[in-house]
């Protein structure tokens, strides 16, 4: 049976070292995500989840499972996060294209879906990731961590107003706000999108009818 | 319910989160503004829009680095660290026996001073102590006028019995 990431941390506490490794291993890939889309840089990114890990496996000694884990990793992250803005210390990049060359999953940089494959698909695939990021990156700053977590950890609305030290009902008004300015920002892309959509609408109505 | 209010449910609404009471209001709501209506597709039509953001997983060095400053941290000291002394402690243990050593074999002329000297200052207090009482015996013992007087009665005679 999966020992529970409370157990695994408990077991870290109790001076397994392998416990750590299978956080690690576990969250490596959700932490650099989340700080990339906060930071905007893969570097820095990279730098802060370093930190994030360093500081898990520090608090091990006085650590009490009063949180889920991961409200309380996602907690570091976000206020690393925030502080490293704020500090100034990432590299203000432009948004780039460019992802690392070889990547520790071995998962691709883009997943670009096979529908349509061939250079050209890929290249519209990767215009519009770019526009998304955009977009999700020009959010402020609590409205994009709240979306992120929301959106890509799918994580519940009572843990991330404890990451984000708001109430939920604050959190779901943050959100409808994060998501209205997306719906604004990325019209376009959603136009294409209900346009996508409805010809399969269509023709299942149609296998439906017929 | 109004356009504002159901600001704050919508998305719990969409996300399937919301209580039956707050999936009531929402449908009646919907079911009566086109605009919000319109606003609910589109917010569901984002998601998937949003899904199209591929990961970024970590780079190949990201683990080993982790792994590195990890092992830089101090470790806990296990029961067998705890038992086994480190070389530095044992070493440190040794120079302390040496040292005592040393000094117990210095120390036992230097404490007979001491005590000859407490034992001097002891005898030296004493004689000052009884001096008037060697004086008086001095003087007691040169005093003529003493040697004139009757041997002192026996003990049990009549004279010191008190008289009833």
């Amino acid at each position: 049976m999966a020992r529970s990431d409370v157990q695994l941390m408990l077991d870290v506490k109790a001076g397994d070292d392998s416990s750590f490794e299978l956080l690690l291993r576990k969250y490596r890939t959700p932490l650099v995500n989340f700080l990339y889309r906060m930071v905007r840089d893969t570097a820095t990114a990279e730098d802060l989840a370093q930190e994030v890990f360093l500081r898990v496996y520090r608090a091990r000694k006085d650590y009490a499972p009063s949180a889920k884990f991961t409200t309380w990793m996602f907690r570091i992250a976000t206020n690393l996060a925030l502080n490293s803005r704020r500090d100034g210390r990432y590299r203000q990049l432009e948004v780039s294209i460019d992802q690392p060359a070889e990547l520790e999953d071995g998962a691709p940089a883009f997943e670009v879906p096979d529908r349509q494959p061939g250079i050209e698909h890929q290249l519209i695939a990767r215009d519009r990731a770019d526009t998304i990021r955009r977009a999700v990156e020009s959010l402020p700053e609590k409205q994009r961590a709240a979306v992120l977590l929301h959106k890509y950890q799918e994580m519940d609305y009572d843990e991330i107003a404890g990451i984000l030290q708001c109430s939920e009902s604050a959190l779901k008004s943050l959100l409808f706000r994060a998501y209205e300015t997306l719906r604004v920002e990325l019209a376009s892309l959603v136009e294409t999108r209900r346009a996508e959509s409805q010809p399969k609408t269509q023709s299942r109505r149609g296998e439906m009818r017929s | 319910m109004n356009c504002e209010q159901l600001q704050e449910i919508l998305v719990a609404y969409l996300d399937i989160k919301a209580t039956p009471a707050e999936r009531r209001q929402v449908e009646a709501h919907l079911a009566e503004c086109a605009a919000c209506r319109g606003r609910a597709e589109e917010f569901q039509l984002l998601w998937g829009v949003l899904d199209e953001l591929p990961a970024v997983p970590p780079s190949a060095a990201f683990s080993a680095a982790v792994r590195a400053r990890v092992a830089q941290e101090p470790r806990r000291a296990s029961f067998w660290n705890w038992v086994r002394p480190s070389p530095r402690l044992a070493f440190a243990g040794t120079a302390l026996v040496v040292l005592s050593l040393w000094l117990s074999s210095s120390v036992p002329p230097a404490r007979q001073q001491v005590a000859t000297a407490q034992q001097g200052s002891e005898a030296e207090f004493r004689m000052i102590k009884d001096l008037p009482v060697l004086e008086d015996y001095d003087v007691l013992a040169d005093f003529d006028a003493l040697s004139d007087l009757s041997a002192p009665p026996q003990a049990g005679s009549e004279l010191e019995r008190p008289q009833m």
